[in-house]
């Protein structure tokens, strides 16, 4: 009993700073977002009920920036993750390179966004000197140079997808090759003699020695897929709708702040159904994870 | 399976890489491993038993020197093929499989003509795992194990797909006292059901005495003496091999020949006919002393402890190598604990001299100072 209530008191710091800054405004969040007709100068609401959600739900620029946040997760966590274990694959198996390989890979995790944004002008961005790099190729095999930052949605789409995989790829490396390097060398010792080829030593013994961690970059991929914004910005400007490469956080932000902004409860609402999509996600690959990670 | 070791010889680069120094882990080792035979592999730490094993099973590639399972050379085969069971010095079970999943994997890297069906291959692992008596435990993660008992299914996975060699690195070393005991008779037993050619690697003579047909005692990659363990036991090549079996060890004086007769602190304790003057190391086995009032070698006795049917003569001796000496004589002797000092004869087969710069046997028929002994 007597060391029930010491152990609250030593959580108490946590709780409080965890219940102000984590539960109380989602509380606020979930409330504002069934205040219907919610006018910020006088505070006041004419109801209560679902409208806010129904509003969302039917405005097209919000669809949009599902389908794109979607399109970005479907693609940049499998692609990324599967990348990752490549190159960590590769760099653990030239032991002599491998220094030099993970300062390269591990580069754009300490440059700032602003060198890497620099370097995807170089790459993309058409100017009047240029059309960038990846056109100069495309015009190398005859192809017709593309507008990647202000082309056809696929373009700009592909770019997009490949900033982001660009920047969360060092980490994912990192993690990975510090996985790889940590199963002992004699489980591979012992996988050769029982007659095992490197194929099977790779599905057998490294992927699910190296399983909790590639879970975890999946996860946390997922989750921060979905919180995409920042990047896009980067690329396309503060009038994402209009390029139609608005994600869910960039609309709820728009609704908050956005030149069309000013409305709170719609920013709400879109905000907690990015919560609920990003709950059962994590929660379908915490359970996939239980039933494959074994340890 | 025979194995011949032929001028077998591994350099490793130094782990440091600034410096250049290489590391000689196994130095020119000939050595043939008769078909069916349980070989004992004994040295100290570092003196490179597991790196023999390594290049026997093909994980380590050898320097120089050949490697031949009966007659096929297997010097330049990977190990995926050399067809070696192998157990770890720490098991190396794979965490994430369970005991079965364990059991089934060499069997499931099978090809071409080797190839079994999911019912064979189960019916070999659960014949396996009675062997070694762990088939309650199939559904188990090698976690949820004892030492003992993850031991036995590292044995079990080496041993399903009847390798023709099987190599044991120090197997037993992670295992307390009773079930050390316990585990090295299964493995004798195991051994003979099953006739594969056996390398065990160890660093407790006691061990492997116990259990091997054959010992091969090395010491800094080189091999030093090869032969029964009883043999070996009584005709050690040199003060190395001496000092390395028996518990209690070997009690080494420093000593000289003078006048054919081995001197030990000024008193003559055994004859040596034919051998010239010298200075000598006389190795002197705890069970080499007889207890006699009238003994050749005087001890100052420090402790008497009866241990049953033997009573252990605890002395010191100026010229003995180690702090204390220790005699082994049956328990029907008489001693007197009060005494200052105990006198022994010595018994000329338990008793070696050797070298006394490079510690090698000289080999000498000694005789007793007197008839009647
Ligand atoms: N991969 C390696 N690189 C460098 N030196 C090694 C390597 N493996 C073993 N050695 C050295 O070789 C010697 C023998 O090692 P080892 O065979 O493990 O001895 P043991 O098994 O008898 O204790 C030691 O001096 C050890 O430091
Ligand atoms: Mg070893």
């Amino acid at each position: 009993m007597k060391n029930d209530r010491k152990a609250w008191l030593y959580l108490l710091p946590a709780i409080l700073f965890l219940g102000f800054f984590m539960v109380y405004p989602l509380v606020d969040v979930l409330i504002y977002s069934f205040e219907e007709g919610y006018n910020s100068a006088s505070q006041t609401y004419a109801g209560i009920g679902l409208y806010n959600y129904s509003y969302v739900l039917h405005d097209p620029y919000f669809l949009q920036a599902v389908k794109n946040t979607f399109i970005l997760v479907i693609i940049t966590v499998p692609v990324s993750t599967g990348l990752a274990l490549l190159i960590s694959l590769g760099l653990n198996s030239i032991k002599k390179l491998k220094e030099l390989y993970q300062t390269i890979f591990f580069l754009p995790y300490v440059t700032n966004t602003l060198a890497v944004g620099l370097v995807f002008m170089i790459l993309f961005k058409k100017t009047a000197y240029t059309d960038g790099m990846v056109n100069l190729l495309i015009n190398l095999f005859g192809g017709q140079s593309v507008d990647f930052i202000e082309g056809p949605y696929w373009a700009k789409m592909f770019v997009l997808c490949f900033y982001t995989v660009w920047v969360v790829l060092p980490f994912k490396v990192l993690i990975l090759t510090s996985a790889l390097a940590s199963v002992k060398q004699d489980y591979y010792n012992a996988a050769k003699v029982d007659g095992a080829s490197s194929f099977r030593i790779f599905t057998r013994i490294t992927l699910p020695m190296i399983s909790p961690m590639l879970f975890y970059l999946i996860i946390t991929g997922f989750i921060g897929a979905f919180k995409a914004y920042s990047d896009a910005v980067a690329l396309f400007g503060t009038n994402l709708n209009a390029a139609e490469m608005n994600t869910i956080v960039g609309y709820v932000y728009d609704m908050l702040y956005g030149d069309s902004g000013g409305y709170p409860s719609y920013a709400s609402a879109a905000a907690l159904i990015l919560f609920a999509i990003v709950l059962s996600i994590t929660v379908i690959n915490l359970t996939i994870s239980r039933r494959n990670v074994h340890y | 399976m025979e194995v011949r070791l032929d001028a077998l010889t591994k350099i490793f680069p130094s782990r440091n890489r600034k410096s250049k120094d290489t590391v000689t882990a196994v130095n020119n080792f000939t050595l043939t491993i008769p078909d069916g035979k349980l070989v004992g592999l004994l040295g100290p730490s570092g003196c490179g038993k597991s790196t023999l094993l390594n290049l026997i099973c093909g994980i380590e590639k050898a320097t120089s020197g050949r490697i031949l399972f009966g007659d096929e050379d297997v010097t330049d085969l990977p190990p995926e093929v050399r067809g070696v069971g192998m157990v770890f010095q720490n098991y190396a079970l794979y965490p994430h499989m369970t005991v079965l999943q364990n059991i089934l994997f060499p069997m499931q890297n099978f090809k071409g003509e080797k190839k079994l069906t999911k019912e064979q291959m189960l019916e070999k692992a659960h014949e396996a795992a009675r062997l070694v008596q762990i088939d309650e435990y199939m559904e188990r993660k090698p976690s949820e194990l004892s030492g003992g008992q993850q031991q036995r299914v590292a044995i079990a996975r080496a041993l399903v797909k009847m390798p023709r060699i099987l190599l044991l690195d120090e197997p037993l070393s992670n295992l307390d006292a009773r079930l050390r005991l316990q585990t090295r008779e299964e493995l004798r037993r195991i051994q003979r059901e099953t006739g594969i050619t056996t390398v065990f690697v160890t660093h407790d003579q006691e061990e492997a005495m116990s259990i091997s047909d054959m010992i091969v005692v090395m010491k800094d990659g080189i091999l030093n003496q090869l032969g029964r363990p009883q043999e070996v036991y009584d005709e050690p090549v040199n003060l190395f091999v001496a000092k390395f079996l028996g518990t209690p060890p070997i009690n080494v004086f420093r000593a000289k020949i003078k006048g054919e007769s081995l001197i030990i602190g000024g008193e003559k304790v055994l004859r040596f006919p034919g051998v010239k003057d010298r200075g000598v190391m006389a190795g002197i086995r705890p069970e080499g002393f007889i207890l006699r009032d009238d003994g050749a070698l005087t001890l100052s006795l420090s402790a008497v402890e009866v241990m049953g049917r033997d009573t252990s003569i605890v002395s010191t001796h100026p010229e003995c190598e180690a702090a204390n000496i220790r005699s082994i004589i049956s328990s029907e002797n008489e001693v007197d604990e009060g005494a200052k000092e105990v006198r022994f004869d010595l018994k000329p087969n338990k008793t070696f001299i050797f070298d006394a710069q490079t510690g090698e046997r000289i080999a000498a028929a000694p005789a007793p100072l007197r008839e009647d002994a």
